[in-house]
């Protein structure tokens, strides 16, 4: 197979408008005459299916949650970016376009990541008119905040909630197409297959939640805005109930899964405390612009941290990074944190922590400024930890935060089977294998807001339908396939629990395929995978029926699709043999431990098909050419 | 640290529901609210029992899923927090915990400690918006907004609409959650267009779901993890007003 980004011609400033003038509309009378599902309420979903019933499609959205204001895209603190340049430091959006590149260590197109940058300012207009407050100045103007990784301030934020007030202003936009009856919403539904007819993505299965029926819905596209996958590693700082079972389901379905080792490891969240731990908390990376990382000189220093004098302190980030500091991007922090750690420098009781330290900034700007910045924040950590970190230094250490792969698409957000488009972080589009602070909220209003709703035009517009009905034999197939699977996953009737496989499973990836990944423990993580996965079909115990609510059947279908998931994951992280972002290969670094890039085999997507049932996955690649920005190794010292 | 628990158990909407009493034993006190729960559970479940429902997700209090009367209080003994931020220091070794959904006529229960709570969703479909359509805003900073009432704006959206409020409300009201939504878009200018006919509908929404009048009792800030005040309740109640006589 042939991957074809469809990627406009001409000049990068000018391709996407350009290629808005080229593809075709839908007249606005005739909008009415199309459905489209949108699956998942998040910043992606929400902003897509509230654009699209504006413009006078028919839409059904669904998601897992009770309400779409529970989607996980609320739990972003630390902001969301745009060049604005409003504080007149030399933004603009080829600055923002070639950070997020580079940032991405050249692993994202030119053409999608330029698109971001530029409209992300829209992004900004629209919520400030939604009404999303965010933070100003007292002028009444809107305040920036440098974030992770950038030498401008060009991130706007809502106190240590941005995620939670964008999300609600876009849970409003769709909240009043749902009031004008253009967006008919389903609460409690989880998709549980993908309906292709015709090579066309005609509809899904989904089971209602509460009472267990396996519902069709059926429309002219779908739209999976249903989030990462990292929940593959059991902690992290996703929801409990995030998972990946949509994108897998389309995946085994057609739909090619690109780049799935690009994951990333968030620097600041709370340390694990023990074995009962449910999922990691995040502390927002905006805390490094005023907090200070560092571990005592000395290994297994036990003092308390305030009887550490300065001079027997390291502070690592300053140290190894003058021009950057504690501001580098999140997969270096976090590598050099583990680094420490394993060196035997960490702290706190597990020893597998750093210092996060506000005294500098408290004695500069009072503890009012820092309340007013980040009190949420504070607030959390101390509700956590039972420590005081307006005393006492936070201790961080890194957790798996988000996953830059996903399902491939095109320049429109099409993925491989006709009709089927994928948003927000359930795509792979503009990340590239590292994925920098105050972006994801970015990417994923840009495709629901300002991308989607033009392209999937495009396609509704040019396609041609046959009529669908239930009883349509793809309908009828994957109903039957996804009561079949239900009833196998109940029949098992093994020993274990759900839980256990989904522990098992993210020990076998945190210490294989985490931070710091090799050919050895990859070839033994894809072993040990295959054995749970098989051990998870002979001794799960799914209790309770189909036909109820029942949190243990949801969470064992995820699990089996996260142990499928694991291991493509870890095959490609032992496929691509470099080290690039959050993939870093500890057989490729450069004497001084940084990531080596291996742009001469390596400058590619690689897109990954589905073979069959115990079947290697079938590798495709897509070239990534760079016409504007010449990849360099990044170095932030 | 052991705990003894007593849990509301409900097959579904029409079952009857009782407390079943439970033990844990060897309960870190660092382990969250929810996920004591997640052991017990985990118990129950290699016993082959159903283990017990109850909603949750983020674990950071901010999705607002999660929402347990314990002891008789809505998230728990702490102020400003929310259940899945509950940690199991806050109680006492052996002590009895009782644990019970949300009860208000609009939140009917699902199963065990899981309510439905989509009433709230109906109300802010009910005018909690600004009608702007995607691509239709001016620049951002073409709309100047004073610092402070962006601020008064900010500490009403903060509400995570899990409905401590409700729950904890002697009349069963969801006046706070009403007043936080009303209130944030009164102090900022773009939602002056459609004030009037906001704070009406969302009221007669709220009163055609069930839910109670304000009778001023205050409990409801007293309970609400992210402390959202009663002077909202004041402003809503002025916007009401307003709306009448303007």
């Amino acid at each position: 197979m042939t991957l074809d980004a469809k990627i406009p011609s001409g000049p990068i400033e000018k391709k996407w408008d350009t290629h808005r003038f080229n593809i075709k509309l839908v007249n606005a009378a005739n909008k009415r005459k199309y459905t489209v599902i949108v699956v998942g309420t998040g910043l992606a979903g929400a902003s897509a299916a509230a654009s699209l019933g504006e413009l006078g499609y028919n839409v059904i959205s669904l998601c897992y949650h009770e309400s779409p204001r529970r989607a996980h895209s609320i739990a972003a603190q630390g902001g969301i970016n745009a060049p604005k340049n409003y504080t007149n430091d030399g933004d603009s959006i080829y600055r923002l376009f070639y950070d997020t590149l580079k940032g991405g260590d050249y692993r994202a197109r030119e053409a999608n990541v330029y698109r971001l940058a530029q409209v992300s300012g829209n992004i900004i207009d629209q919520c400030v008119a939604q009404g999303v407050p965010f933070g100003r100045e007292y002028g009444g103007l809107l305040d920036n905040r440098s974030f992770g990784g950038a030498q401008v301030s060009r991130t706007f934020y809502a106190r240590g909630q941005t995620g939670q007030q964008l999300l609600l202003g876009a849970y409003s936009a769709l909240s009043r197409q749902i009031d004008a009856g253009k967006v008919k919403f389903y609460p409690r539904r989880e998709m549980l297959d993908l309906i292709v007819s015709d090579g066309q993505a005609r509809g899904i299965v989904a089971r209602d939640l509460v009472g267990g029926d396996l519902e069709v819905y059926l429309a002219h596209a779908v739209v999976l805005a249903t989030g990462g996958y990292a929940n593959t590693f059991y902690l992290s700082t996703m929801a409990k109930a995030s998972n990946a079972t949509a994108i897998w389901r389309a995946y085994k379905r057609g739909a090619l899964f690109a780049n799935p080792c690009f994951t990333q490891i968030h620097p600041t969240c709370i340390p694990q405390s023990g074995p009962y731990q449910s999922k990691l908390t995040l502390m927002s990376e905006s805390l490094r612009n005023d907090g200070r990382i560092w571990v005592p000189k000395k290994k297994g220093d036990d003092r308390n941290p305030g009887d550490i004098p300065e001079a027997e302190r390291d502070y690592y980030l300053e140290r190894l990074y003058p021009s950057f500091g504690n501001l580098v991007p999140r997969d270096v922090a976090s590598r050099r944190a583990k680094e420490m750690c394993d060196n035997g420098f960490g702290v706190g009781p597990t020893k597998l922590a750093v210092y996060l330290d506000f005294a500098d900034a408290i004695n500069r700007n009072g503890k009012k400024w820092i309340q007013e910045k980040y009190g949420n924040l504070f607030d959390m950590y101390h509700e956590i930890t039972a420590e005081d970190p307006y005393k006492t230094p936070m201790r961080i250490y890194p957790a798996v935060h988000y996953t830059m792969g996903g399902l491939w698409v095109d320049y429109n957000l099409m993925s491989t089977i006709p009709g089927l488009y994928v948003i927000g972080e359930a795509n792979f589009s503009d990340h590239g294998a590292n994925r920098l602070g105050a972006s994801a909220l970015m990417q994923g209003l840009a495709d629901g807001y300002f991308i989607l709703p033009y392209t999937i035009g495009d396609y509704l517009a040019t396609a041609a339908f046959k009529p669908m009905q239930d009883a349509d034999k793809a309908v009828k197939e994957a109903r039957d396939a996804t009561q079949a699977r239900i009833a196998r996953l109940l029949a098992v009737k093994g020993k274990r629990t759900p839980d256990d496989f989904h522990k098992a499973l993210g020990q076998i990836m945190w210490n294989n395929v985490g931070m710091g990944r090799n050919k050895k423990r990859l070839t033994e993580a894809i072993k040990q995978i295959v054995a749970l996965r098989e051990e998870f079909w002979r001794d799960v115990n799914v209790v309770g029926g189909p036909n109820d609510f029942n949190s243990e059947l949801e969470r064992a279908g995820r699990i089996a699709d996260f142990l499928e998931l694991g291991e493509l994951l870890a095959r490609d992280a032992l496929h691509r043999n470099e080290s690039c972002g959050g993939h870093f290969r500890e057989e490729y670094q450069t004497e001084d431990g940084e990531a080596k890039r291996d742009d001469k085999k390596f400058a590619y997507v690689a897109a990954w098909g589905y073979a069959g049932e115990g079947k290697t996955p079938v590798l495709h690649k897509e070239p990534l050419t760079f016409e504007y920005v010449k990849p360099s190794q990044r170095s932030y010292k | 640290m052991n705990f003894t628990l007593k849990i509301w158990r409900q097959k579904s909407r029409t079952d009857e529901g009782k407390l079943v009493t439970y033990t844990v034993r060897d309960i870190s006190p660092d382990a969250s609210f929810l996920e004591m729960l997640d052991i017990l559970n985990e118990t129950l479940v290699r016993r082959g029992e159903e283990p017990v429902a109850f909603d949750h997700d983020c674990r950071e209090g901010i999705c607002g899923s999660c929402g347990l009367m314990i002891e008789g209080r809505a998230h728990g003994p702490h102020r400003g927090s929310a259940t899945c931020e509950l940690r199991m220091r806050s109680f006492e070794d052996d002590d009895t915990i009782t644990v019970e959904p949300w009860r208000a006529r609009p939140f009917p229960i699902i199963k065990d400690l899981v309510v439905d709570r989509t009433a709230f969703d109906r109300i802010m479909a009910a005018g909690g918006y600004v009608s702007v359509k995607t691509g239709q805003a001016p620049d951002a900073n073409a709309i100047p907004v004073p610092k402070h009432c962006a601020e008064k704006a900010m500490d009403a959206a903060v509400c995570i609409g899990c409905g401590a409020c409700v729950a904890t409300c002697p009349n069963g009201s969801a006046m706070l959650f009403v007043a936080a939504k009303v209130s944030q878009l009164a102090l900022l200018p773009q939602g002056h267009a459609e004030r009037k006919e906001r704070v009406g509908r969302m009221l007669a929404q709220m009163d055609a779901e069930g839910f109670g009048a304000c009778s001023n009792t205050y409990a409801c800030e007293a309970e609400c993890p992210k402390q959202i005040s009663v002077e909202h309740i004041a402003r809503l109640n002025r916007e009401f007003i307003r709306a009448k006589v303007s």
